[in-house]
């Protein structure tokens, strides 16, 4: 049981982080205290073309070599431009790890094959690094999160000093796996994040089958692989959205059966050829994504979007709601009406069935 | 002269209070263990080998058969069974021939895995009230899709559209993952063969011709049969190609590794000749090579050609056994366009084979599934070919484990033909199978009912297919391609390290 | 192309895959098509394959690549050239005309129709044949086979004609292994054949002018093909053949023993 919510104005007005943690807070009954993470899109406009890379560096006296580790495998394609720990209130949660980050631009020659070689490098940082873990590594965003509750971790992280059109958090109740901080959510690869509530069943597929990808799953949870699936799908595969997620939360075999020749031959392709990425289980994702992508209708979409999506028979809950230019969605309506109590309209989607926000 | 007789391995007792001289024993018992004489049966008791034919079909329940192992002084190393062995070769000097799959007391893997199911965390679903989908496609898959943007005209105004521009390759449809194997008619009965058909008929899946062509009474059951071309190219010619479902080149099979086979010629009768496509009497002879395939790029070639001569319409599927380099093979295998790798177990059944391949040569199919999963995962070609594993498989539970481990479908033989009365006697080299399994003896071909046959086996199926369901819901699954290689919902019990990592599995406790 | 009885095809830089689909377009849009003469064919594989028109000829200028012919049932493929591994595998009916050596394996499993390659054929050949009644396949090479020939031979003939192009005798042959396995058939030899040169199972059997009556035609149509004068014809009907067929029908009936008592 975890609880999630994410909002988005699709005016891209820019909305102060503490708001997130305000509406996350009263999702608290949904955790329990040990994980709590929000990613803000459009935080980082003075470094808007950088990858913003936020690493957690294990806390020792010589974490310093840890960085000099890091900064040797980024220098070999690109350009670090600045670095720093990411600032935070100290004494409000024991600090495991120091949360460091890097603004990071690839050399021209690198410029066509960025995202791949980012997706690169983030693998071979967890994978090599001792004590180094790559948790967000988009451009003008960041994942922050931690051990904690949510009030905690959002003024550990001073989140009301950051401002985003776009938010989504989460608050873990671990049940698999341990909690630490590189198991809390939002889990993000490029400007993929995803909060999940829910247990993926069919892991061991899905991890297995992006790991012939080249993908690395090293966060010992079972979300991860969610970010890594619409990376693979979306970005490097270019699926139209629509089938992407068609893919991800599959049609039923009776209704591909009844649907018109082409439709059926369509989603029949998609669970022959994407089964191993079908998300099994009981499901909500709220998922910020990747610009660029791809719509049934030729429409390519230049900015970074919302999707809320749950499984195909509904085990976990997860409602939508609108206010003017801005469109949450979360576990409980409680959560939203938290921080916007007047709401245009509230809805619970189909199962299965995605809800896509996109700027206008 | 050495006296070279041994004591039987079974006693058969009639109890003479019960037996009415009715005679159904002598005539039920194709091995001529019974003799009518006036007042008396008399039992020739080293005879039999416990096919129970005679126990199951007398009307007063008289006969008991029971092992007979007093008689040898206990060796641990010198076993009555190595004895026998011996007593009888240096008597003919000929090859030890045995039935049925790997005899020896090897670790049977599948019953050392244990199996995961929902608690709290996430709900097992109810597959009485919930949809499970089971159904799987055996056959090439493309790595990525890729559409294209047409221009539509809908309502007056001009739209984009995504069409599918990715071709997908003829597959075979499965509605569980449960086929049956191949045996050869010839081998088996055509009333084996025809009940077998009608049951995969029914159960929405397929079942393997055996290399010995097609007999005409199946050519009704043809779209769910897979057409088999071994190295004998018995009743291969380019009709039998295209009248089937799929086409599957036999290399290797899991009881005897690295050799051929030989149907003998008192089994090549009319109808088995004319189906095989030879003279009546003689050796059906199977080279252990396809001498056409003396390495993997002429096996390409045979795919392929196999392919021209069905204009690319028919899935083709390679059969190898479970040896040791059987991930390597099989990734070889997945290059050459075919469009399944069968991987057959060391305990895979047989009508014939040299016991000491039987018991001596192949790999565990546990291992060696996990095996070629992985290995052709490393190499990113996973999903492009399907993998079927057959050898040994018992249960509902085994298919589970099998599929979990990364096989698509199963095989199953021997439990197919127990469905349809085999005892497992392991005689089926003699031809006199009292079954009318094993046999083309008409008076005991006509023994086996096709329509209880088909049903029986239907039944196996779908009982096995039911129980699927039930633990894939208890595992919190409701489509089978989530189980596919999930190796994290197996847990392995009483295992060491170094099987735990072959298996790719942890063990229980963690 | 819709109408005519012959149709020419440039096999240039073409991939298998795309030769053999034009064929079969020819065949289902044009189905008075006699003959089709493929121009530069280098190493296309499966020419002919599974193609069951009888009154059809495929003309082959080039090395065709492996499997020609395989599974065909009906047609006739003339070869000027050399083919490669297996030609004729598995064929049902119809001919093969090589107009000089054939590969490894050739014939393979082949279950009816005829092969005629006028010079040498290699390893293995006519390996497997077998005959059903009204089919039974011929071998005929005109030059030498490499070891092996006609092993574990099921039915159908094989014949050795032992000559060079213009008819001239080689000389007394060199294959190891003749035979081996043979259960079915029989391999007829010109000129002298040692029992050392034979395989397990095979045996030399007296040469009957039965046996002379049986190979006549098949000399005469190979003269025929290759352009062979009466007098090499003569010749070749008149020589001495020997006669190579099975020990029994069944030659490995006694290898096993029961694991019962």
């Amino acid at each position: 049981m975890c609880g999630i919510i994410g909002f988005i104005s699709r005016k891209k007005r820019m909305i102060r982080g503490d708001k997130i943690a305000i509406a996350l807070d009263s999702l608290k009954e949904r955790g329990n205290g040990q994980g709590s993470g929000y990613v803000g899109y459009g935080i980082y406009p003075d470094y808007k073309d950088c990858y913003a890379l936020h690493v957690f560096l294990k806390n020792t006296p010589t974490y310093h070599k840890i960085i000099d580790r890091v900064k040797s495998i980024l220098g070999m394609y690109g350009v670090v431009v600045k670095d720093e720990e990411i600032p935070v209130k100290e004494g409000v949660l024991k600090k495991e790890f120091i949360p460091w980050r890097f603004f990071y631009h690839f050399h021209d020659s690198y410029r066509d094959i960025e995202n791949d070689l980012m997706v690169n490098i983030v693998m071979e940082i967890n994978d090599k690094v001792d004590g180094a873990f790559v948790f967000s590594s988009g451009k003008n965003l960041g994942v922050f999160k931690a051990t904690g509750w949510p009030k905690e971790v959002a003024e550990f992280y001073r989140l009301e000093e950051y401002e985003g059109y776009m938010w989504l958090g989460h608050a873990r109740y671990p049940t698999n796996t341990r909690g630490w901080w590189g198991g809390a959510h939002p889990f993000n690869i490029l400007n993929w994040s995803v909060v999940h509530n829910g247990e993926i069943t069919s892991y061991g597929t899905n991890k297995r089958y992006v790991e012939s990808f080249g993908y690395k799953c090293r966060m010992f949870t079972d979300t991860e692989v969610v970010a890594y699936i619409f990376d693979l799908l979306i970005r490097k595969h270019r699926l139209p959205v629509e089938y992407a997620l068609s893919a991800i939360a599959p049609k039923f075999w009776d209704e591909i059966d009844r649907m018109e020749e082409e439709e059926r031959k369509i989603h029949e392709a998609i669970r022959m050829t994407y089964g191993p990425a079908a998300l099994n289980g009981p499901f909500a994702i709220v998922v910020g994504t990747h610009e660029g992508m791809v719509f049934m209708n030729g429409e390519i979409e230049e900015n970074n979007t919302l999707i809320g999506l749950t499984d195909r028979v509904k085990l976990r809950p997860l409602v939508a709601a609108e206010k003017d230019d801005l469109v949450f969605v979360s576990s409980e309506e409680a959560a939203i009406r938290r921080i916007c109590p007047e709401l245009d309209k509230v809805e619970m989607p189909d199962a299965g069935t995605p809800i896509i926000v996109r700027l206008e | 002269m050495i006296p070279s007789a041994v004591p039987p391995k079974f006693k058969v007792e009639i109890d003479r209070e019960k037996c009415m001289l009715c005679g159904r024993c002598v005539e039920e018992c194709s091995w001529g263990v019974y003799r009518k004489e006036r007042d008396r049966i008399v039992i020739y008791s080293n005879r039999c080998g416990a096919c129970q034919r005679c126990v199951v079909m007398c009307p007063r329940n008289a006969i008991t058969v029971r092992e007979n192992t007093t008689c040898w002084r206990s060796h641990p190393l010198w076993t009555a069974e190595v004895r026998e062995d011996i007593i009888n070769q240096s008597k003919t000097g000929r090859v030890l021939l045995s039935a049925t799959g790997n005899a020896m007391d090897y670790p049977i893997y599948f019953d050392r895995i244990v199996l995961d199911a929902c608690q709290v965390t996430n709900p097992p679903i109810d597959p009485l009230r919930e949809p499970m989908e089971l159904r799987t496609y055996i056959g090439k898959k493309p790595k990525k899709l890729e559409f294209e943007f047409v221009e539509e005209e809908v309502d007056g105004k001009k739209i984009k559209k995504a069409k599918l521009k990715t071709k997908i390759a003829p597959n075979l449809k499965l509605e569980t993952p449960i086929m049956i194997a191949h045996m050869s008619y010839g081998a088996l009965s055509l009333n084996a063969h025809l009940a077998m058909a009608k049951a995969v008929k029914e159960c929405g899946t397929y079942m393997g011709s055996g290399e010995g062509g097609l007999h005409r009474a199946l050519y009704p059951y043809a779209d769910h049969i897979i057409t088999q071309v071994a190295s004998g190219r018995f009743g291969v010619d380019v009709d039998y190609l295209n009248r089937g479902a799929a086409i599957e080149i036999k290399i290797g099979q899991g009881a005897k590794p690295g050799i051929g086979g030989h149907l003998p010629g008192e089994k090549v009768t009319a109808e088995v000749s004319m189906t095989r496509m030879i003279p009546e009497g003689t050796d059906a002879i199977s080279p252990a090579p396809h001498h056409d395939i003396y390495s993997i790029e002429d096996l390409a070639q045979l795919v392929r050609s196999l392919k021209e001569a069905t204009r690319w319409k028919k899935p083709v599927f390679v059969k190898i056994a479970a040896v040791h380099n059987v991930a390597a093979i099989a990734n070889g295998i997945a290059t050459s366009d075919a469009d399944a790798v069968v991987i057959d177990g060391f305990r895979g059944g047989t009508g014939a084979a040299p016991k000491v391949f039987r018991d001596h040569v192949g790999i565990p199919l546990e291992m060696a599934i996990a095996a070629v999963d992985e290995r052709l995962r490393e190499e990113g070609v996973r999903n492009e070919i399907s993998i079927i594993a057959s050898g040994g498989i018992r249960s509902s539970a085994d298919v589970f484990k099998a599929i979990a481990l990364g096989a698509d479908a199963v095989y199953i033989g021997t439990a197919a033909l127990i469905a349809l009365g085999c005892r497992v006697c392991g005689r089926c080299y003699t031809g006199q199978c009292a079954w009318g399994i094993a046999t083309q003896k008409p008076e005991l071909v006509e023994r086996l009912d096709v329509e209880e046959g088909a049903r029986r086996v239907a039944n196996l199926i779908k009982a096995w297919t039911l129980e699927l369901k039930e633990l894939l819901g208890a595992a919190g699954i409701n489509a089978i391609e989530s189980l596919r290689g999930n190796r994290d919902r197996l847990r392995g019990v009483g295992l060491n390290e170094v099987e735990l990592k072959a298996l790719g599995i942890k063990h229980a406790g963690f | 192309m819709e109408n005519e009885e012959v149709v020419v095809i440039d096999a240039k830089d073409m991939n298998y895959r795309e030769l053999n689909e034009k064929i079969h377009e020819v065949l289902n849009k044009n189905p008075r098509v006699k003959k089709i003469i493929l121009k530069n064919v280098l190493g296309q594989r499966y020419i002919g394959n599974g193609i069951r028109k009888k009154d059809l000829t495929i003309e082959i200028y080039g090395v065709p690549g492996g499997d020609l012919g395989m599974f065909m049932s009906g047609p006739t493929i003339i070869v000027y050239g050399n083919t490669e591994h297996a030609p004729g595998n598995t064929m049902d009916d119809g001919k093969i005309i090589i107009h000089g050596s054939g590969g490894d394996v050739t014939g393979h499993s082949m279950r009816g129709g005829k092969i005629f390659v006028r010079d040498d054929v290699g390893y293995r050949s006519g390996i497997h044949m077998k005959e059903y009644k009204d089919k039974f396949p011929v071998l005929v090479i005109g030059g030498r086979a490499k070891d092996f020939l006609g092993e574990y031979m099921a039915g159908g003939m094989i014949l050795v004609l032992n000559i060079d192009r213009e008819g001239r005798d080689l000389g007394k042959i060199r294959g190891r292994m003749i035979g081996t396995g043979i259960h079915g058939g029989s391999i007829y030899i010109r000129g002298e054949v040692d029992e050392y040169q034979l395989g397990v199972a095979a045996d030399i059997k007296e040469f009957t002018e039965e046996d002379r009556e049986k190979i006549k035609g098949y000399i005469e149509e190979f003269c025929n093909y290759f352009n062979l004068n009466e007098r090499v014809k003569e010749k070749l009907i008149n020589s001495k053949y020997t006669k190579i067929a099975p020990v029994s029908k069944r030659p490995f009936g006694k290898l096993y023993t029961p694991d019962l008592r």
